[in-house]
């Protein structure tokens, strides 16, 4: 079996993820505080991943990624590739759909952090971003784990907008989700078996993981 | 300082200049704006106008754009209940603040304050695990440790029952005593102003009603928001303690108290309130009387409240005293200003500094 695709996905997981994380701590933590009337205007763009068929995403992505679109443009002009078809365009494709998973725990665990104790904190000379840091991130470690987990598994599993986006080149875009089903259209059964029994017991340990810890967090 | 602040339902505009030295009492009753002055001098409420100066610095004159922000103020701020940092233990929610000490504040001694506030047992503990007594310890010298250059208490004791108000309350009578960082404390409680503070604000509908030393206010007359806790607190020196009948005889300006209990070593300084509503008069020296305490006085001034009862300010020696006095017992006495009576001081509460 060619495990590659599966290493091109966790690898394209692992990198959407982090740049995830670092994203939409801002996004989240204004979405939690504020009080402005362009929230829910904020909210619905945030979540519109969620519901639109990936092949629309995946349509809108191509066009802004291509050499024409805007963003591929630009970065024709600064690198000289192309981003469609190439890893670098996926994980941009990678942090639009996967925002909303990613972005949803942390508003949560940011909406549980109590104002009072950011209050305390400046009282005690921690500055706006040293109370930020030093309280609000910590005790939202929970909603960090529970946003990686699910930005990492749903970036694991797209395959709508990646085919879009990324096509199929083996070691640069042919991702698992791809490589299974080039393999059913090959009738390739064996092969595609293989590909999704490693997905399925992935996902399954990932998330399974992620609800002990929850119930651990709990009880503690 | 001499701030303003409007918010819906609520005004405050307040001038008042407190002396950086002590601990002032900021009372008054429930949404007079206690907390929203506090907050304000903590920089976690914007005045909409005026000037708040704090020892020669300007921390906020909205005018001139000017805006210290809470960070930079150097005050230590215990909130009426904990707000102790639940993923961080007990020593580092006391540390938090002094690893944050600004300029060239010197660090507050730890273990001298953690002995103090008796935390010597707490420090591994997660604040989920502290009751409500210990958890309150824990804020307040948490508030101490970042070496604050002005403390500022919101009725640090509201949130607890009796029992852990008790456990308490020393706490901060030793506070005050060994403590030199002046402090504001906000209360709703005359007993725990007269115990703590030196100086007093009496705070009415976002405004100053009455301010300056405590004993002088509290003898003003015209607080009605004092009620039926009007009072005199007067500070004297423990005498001797009689064994036989367990009873402290305290000194003071205007003769010696008896006070049922021990209190103290004779020589040491002891605060005595005496309410308004334990005091009765007499023209001549009761012959025979269960009260304990019979002090010659004369009367000062008589207030002009309507109402079945007046207030009385009487001349003890060089203390004074207030009296409550029906209206009816002032007219069949013949009592007026400058007249010599004989106070009986019927119950006293005492603080031992």
């Amino acid at each position: 079996m060619n495990l590659g695709p599966l290493w091109l996905s966790v690898q394209l997981a692992a990198i959407t993820t982090l740049i995830l994380l670092a994203i939409a701590t801002p996004v989240a933590w204004w979405i939690a505080r504020t009080d402005s009337g362009a929230r829910p205007v904020v909210q619905a763009l945030v979540a519109l991943p969620i519901v639109l068929p990936p092949t629309v995403m995946g349509f809108y992505l191509l066009i802004l990624l291509g050499p024409a679109g805007a963003l591929g443009q630009w970065w024709v002009s600064l690198t000289g590739n192309a981003l469609t078809f190439t890893f670098t365009g996926l994980v941009i494709a990678s942090l639009v759909y996967s925002l909303p998973f990613a972005v949803q725990p942390l508003v949560t665990a940011f909406e549980g952090v109590d104002r009072r104790d950011l209050e305390a904190a400046r009282t005690l000379g921690a500055t706006r971003r040293d109370a930020f840091f030093s309280i609000a991130l910590p005790q939202s470690a929970r909603g960090y784990f529970g946003a990686a987990v699910l930005s990492f598994a749903h970036t694991l599993g797209e395959f709508g907008v990646v085919l879009m986006v990324g096509g199929n080149i083996p070691g640069e875009t042919r991702v698992i989700s791809i490589a299974i089903y080039d393999e059913v259209e090959s009738l390739d059964y064996a092969a595609a078996h293989g590909l999704s029994i490693v997905l399925l017991v992935l996902a399954f340990t990932m998330l399974l993981s992620m609800f002990l810890l929850n119930r651990r967090w709990r009880t503690h | 300082m001499s701030c303003s602040l409007a918010r819906p339902g609520f005004g405050l505009d307040v001038d008042l200049a407190l002396p950086l030295r002590g601990v002032a009492g900021l009372f008054g009753p429930s949404g007079a704006g206690k907390t929203t002055l506090l907050r304000l001098v903590a920089g976690l409420e914007r005045p909409d106008a005026g000037r708040l100066v704090v020892a020669g610095e300007t921390w906020d004159d909205p005018a001139a754009g000017v805006r210290l922000p809470p960070e930079l103020r150097g005050v230590g701020y215990v909130f009426q209940e904990p707000r102790l940092f639940g993923h961080l233990d007990v020593r580092a929610n006391l540390r938090y603040g002094a690893s944050r000490r600004r300029g060239r504040r010197p660090e507050a001694d730890f273990d001298g304050i953690v002995q103090l506030l008796g935390l010597e047992d707490l420090l591994e503990r997660s604040p989920a695990r502290l009751s409500g007594g210990e958890a309150q310890r824990v804020a307040i010298g948490r508030a101490l440790l970042s070496a604050p250059r002005l403390l500022l208490m919101d009725e640090p004791l509201a949130s607890l029952d009796a029992a852990r108000k008790d456990e308490i309350l020393p706490f901060l009578d030793r506070l005050h005593a060994d403590v030199a960082t002046p402090a504001i404390y906000v209360s709703h409680s005359i007993e725990e102003v007269c115990r703590l503070c030196d100086q007093l604000v009496v705070l009415d509908d976002g405004r100053v009603v009455a301010d300056g030393d405590l004993q002088e206010v509290l003898l003003g007359l015209d607080s009605p928001e004092l009620g039926a806790e009007a009072g005199a607190v007067v500070v004297g020196e423990v005498a001797r303690y009689d064994a036989d009948y367990e009873l402290t005889h305290v000194t003071f300006g205007g003769g010696e108290l008896r006070v049922p209990g021990r209190h103290g070593e004779p020589g040491r300084s002891i605060r005595l309130r005496i309410r308004a509503s334990d005091v009765s008069l007499g023209l001549d020296l009761p012959a025979q009387t269960t009260i304990l305490n019979v002090l010659p006085a004369r009367i000062e001034a008589i207030d002009g409240a309507s109402g079945p009862s007046r207030l009385v300010r009487l001349a003890v020696g060089d203390a004074r005293l207030l009296a409550r006095i029906t209206r009816r017992s002032i007219e069949e006495l013949g009592l007026a200003v400058g007249q010599a009576v004989h106070a009986q001081v019927k119950a006293v509460a005492v603080r031992e500094p």
